[in-house]
């Protein structure tokens, strides 16, 4: 693997980090903004050795997922939203069953057929577990190309650290950027420890049984204690970045693509002499809450943005609300906004320009 | 900390994108951050088509640029749409071979350069594009010239290799142009 | 359970079967096309390295019965789920157990699409003309005037289309190696269908492509029929209209052409 930087999009970043991360089965069904995923692995996969599958629907796809991660190999899946729906089925039982996977959601805008443009509107669908009986997955939000690439790598290591789905929660933006990517092998590869769980013909062991109905009186109760605690200790990976947050006065709160644009406005106000720092979640679930706590109980002011109508925005209010409230600036699905735009409603938040 | 954005703009074939790939790329191998983000028409071909690039010291915060500090223009209609959003202190190269002079606002700092016509002087129409950057090299000084004709040797696909001398022809013409 | 001095053991259950009563209706066929499984799988030799795919229905607890490593599909996503775990696992013996309303209307595209890609799968079809679990609602192959709890006045075939044909609709697909439909009704049947089942794995063995076995069943309860009124209607009633044999065998080509 070279150690060189080669320029690459969002997507072929995925792409890459999938295969050398030994993700040995992919399943996918074509949807804009994600195509390079697919395209990249039906040539790079069968080339490592894995199998390639264009499924029929996205509907396929994450049933397929769910086989291939029973049998404990590192399995992935990419799509957009619009596949996401069709795909929480799938999630839902791998969820239930414990099977690891890994889905990639290079988001676009909606309701319905919406635009392939940016948008982070499916904040919600992502983190509060998408289909129905209460399930979640961890979820990844990269806001470079680099991070794409390292947080795929991740997520197989999470997968099967907590035998959950992970999901990657990119969107239009940071799929078709381009950017230096350092390509690298897995830097604290995990062993998947599959061996005591998976299916693969029993041998001369007991059957093993992968499932997730739970009929028998207070079995599904403790299926689901077992999962409500499951997502507690995933508390232990939780990831986020924080730029000039100590001495702040105001702390922008932003993920993903508007994290980074959020990044260059906190800059640019900054430069004009305002105590502005930047909170940027790196995981949405478990979501940082902890730490957003503790810059509330400093005092701080928080201003979140999105680009949507208002999503992360609830979960931080719930880290905060002993100590402070949060004020939100968000940007339709669909809208372009660089770092002056992102710039404007924090220096209203801090009393005009200086 | 240096630090330079510009928007390309033009016909969809007119090879905006892979001049925008190109700068990206060589700013990547000079050892600074970059980075390339494409806006589509929805036309698969014929359309209008823009990217955006950076290229950085520091780490690139927003890759979207409303007001760049520099724009390569290729033709009227992107000349309408980015030339009263370019930086007050931003310099604009436009394709002189296909936009009237009359369409230029005084204000604005312009490179006005016959990128098409130069290249048909080199024999190879196709590389207008090649000539717009290297004019643009030259006005913002945004990188070596030398460094981005290294650069066609990542971008220039194998199929295109032979044509890499005059690519980078191209681009020395526009770089060496007096306006 | 052990022979004791004196006994002598003339009919057994296969090793693969677990000892356990089954949730199946008395007078269903679904006992007598899970333990063909069964018997096939043990006359294979192959129980150790066999993975099962469950469905959703009356089909889902087969696991419960047949043991082998299990994973449980969701509804319909039998053969989706089974693409993923043959794609994971080739030099595993994979197949799936569903029924007509998770094959044939839930699971439809899932079930088309991976015989279509020649998936090295076995597929066993249970088709029973009726929504088992859910308590008798129309199904996808349900007969024409057939009375269900959603088709009070009968299946009206200008409404409701005529009952599909899964054995043949598949066999003309080029990923398809074997399909055939076969009945549980009489002892010839049984026997017969236990051959195609053979078939069906077999044609997987030999990485031949998608091994596909429609098993017409009476469903007494959900019909309100006693056991053999039920075996009757599969004779009289079923195979009229879903007719019994091999639509493919591309191993029965080969021999043919050699």
């Amino acid at each position: 693997m070279s150690d060189e930087r080669i320029l690459i999009k969002g997507n072929e970043a995925v792409a890459y980090a999938a295969v050398s991360a030994g993700c040995k089965c992919f399943f996918g069904y074509p949807i804009t903004p994600q195509n390079e995923i697919p395209e990249v692995l039906s040539k790079i996969l069968p080339e490592s050795g894995g199998e390639f599958v264009q499924a029929e629907s996205e509907v396929g796809s994450a049933n397929m997922l769910l086989g291939a991660g029973a049998c404990g190999v590192r399995a992935m899946t990419s799509t957009s939203g619009p596949g996401i729906d069709l795909m929480q089925e799938g999630i839902s039982y791998m969820i239930g069953s414990q099977i690891p996977a890994v889905i990639v959601n290079m988001s676009r805008g909606g309701p319905g057929l919406g635009s392939i443009d940016a948008s982070q509107a499916d904040y919600f669908q992502a983190t509060r577990g998408g289909s129905h009986g209460a399930g979640r997955t961890f979820v990844f939000a990269p806001s470079t190309c680099q991070e794409c690439y390292d947080m795929v790598q991740d997520a197989f290591d999470i997968a099967f650290k907590y035998r959950t789905p992970v999901l990657v929660l990119g969107d239009a933006i940071i799929g078709q950027l381009k950017e230096p990517v350092l390509r690298h092998a897995p830097r604290n590869k995990q062993d998947d420890k599959a061996e005591g769980w998976r299916v693969e013909g029993m041998g001369d062991r007991a059957p093993r049984l992968l499932k997730s109905v739970y009929l028998e009186d207070g079995a599904l109760a403790a299926r689901n204690e077992m999962l409500e605690a499951k997502y507690k200790a995933m508390r232990a990976d939780i990831r986020v970045e924080t730029i000039d947050t100590e001495d702040a006065d105001l702390v922008v709160v932003a993920f993903g693509s508007m994290g980074r644009i959020a990044r260059s406005a906190v800059q640019l106000a900054r430069e004009a002499g305002h105590k502005v720092g930047l909170f940027r979640p790196q995981t949405l679930f478990p979501f940082p809450s902890e730490q957003l706590e503790e810059l509330a109980k400093q005092g701080k002011r928080f201003l979140v943005i999105e680009q949507n109508a208002g999503q992360m925005l609830d979960d931080v209010r719930l880290a905060i609300r002993h100590y402070a409230d949060a004020d939100f600036f968000g940007v339709m699905p669909g809208i372009f906004v660089d770092a002056e735009e992102l710039l404007t409603p924090i220096l209203e938040r801090m009393g005009g320009a200086k | 900390m240096a630090y330079h954005n510009v928007i390309m703009a033009g016909f969809g074939g007119q090879g905006v994108m892979l001049i925008g790939n190109l700068l990206a790329q060589a700013g990547m191998e000079e050892g600074l951050n970059a980075t390339f983000i494409p806006v589509y028409g929805v036309e698969m071909r014929g359309g209008t088509a823009n990217c955006t690039v950076v290229v950085s010291s520091d780490p690139v915060g927003s890759p979207i640029i409303k007001r760049p500090l520099a724009t390569i223009i290729m033709n009227l209609p992107s000349l309408e749409k980015f030339q009263p959003r370019l930086h007050p202190d931003g310099v604009q190269i436009v394709n002189a071979s296909l936009i009237e002079k009359s369409n230029l606002d005084p204000a604005k700092k312009t490179v006005f350069i016959p990128a098409n016509d130069m290249a048909n002087e080199l024999g190879a129409p196709k590389l207008a594009n090649m000539v717009a950057l290297g004019a643009y090299i030259k006005a913002t000084g945004c990188l070596p010239i030398e460094a981005v004709e290294r650069a066609l040797n990542h971008t220039i696909s194998s199929h295109y290799a032979h044509l890499i001398p005059l690519n980078a022809k191209a681009l020395q013409a526009g770089y060496s142009f007096k306006g | 359970m052990s022979i004791q001095p004196g006994e002598k053991l003339v009919f057994g259950a296969p090793s693969t079967l677990s000892d356990r009563l089954t949730h199946y209706c008395p007078g269903c066929h679904h006992g007598i096309g899970t333990r063909l499984v069964a018997e096939v799988l043990e006359e294979f030799g192959c129980i150790k390295e066999t993975i099962g795919v469950a469905s959703v229905g009356c089909s889902v607890f087969t696991y419960n019965y047949i043991v082998a490593d299990w994973v449980e599909a969701a509804h319909g996503r039998a053969c989706a789920t089974a693409t993923g775990v043959k794609r994971a696992r080739p030099d595993r013996m994979v197949f799936t157990y569903q029924g007509d309303g998770d094959l044939a209307a839930i699971g439809f595209n899932e079930s088309v699409q991976a015989a279509n890609r020649g998936e090295h799968i076995t597929v066993i079809f249970v088709n029973n003309t009726i929504y088992g679990m859910t308590g008798g609602q129309m199904a996808p192959t349900s007969l024409i005037g057939q009375k269900t709890t959603t088709s009070p006045r009968g299946r009206n075939p200008k409404k409701e289309g005529a009952p599909l044909r899964m054995a043949e609709l598949l066999a003309p697909l080029d990923g398809v190696a074997f399909s055939a439909r076969c009945a549980m009704d009489s002892v010839a049947h049984v026997n017969a269908a236990k051959r195609a089942i053979r078939k069906a794995f077999d044609v997987q063995r030999q990485n031949l492509g998608f091994g596909f076995v429609e098993l017409l069943s009476g469903c007494p309860t959900n019909l309100h029929m006693d056991p053999l009124s039920a075996n009757r209607r599969v004779r009289e009633e079923m195979i009229p209209y879903f007719p019994l044999g091999v639509f493919k065998d591309v191993t029965a080509n080969e021999k043919a052409g050699a």
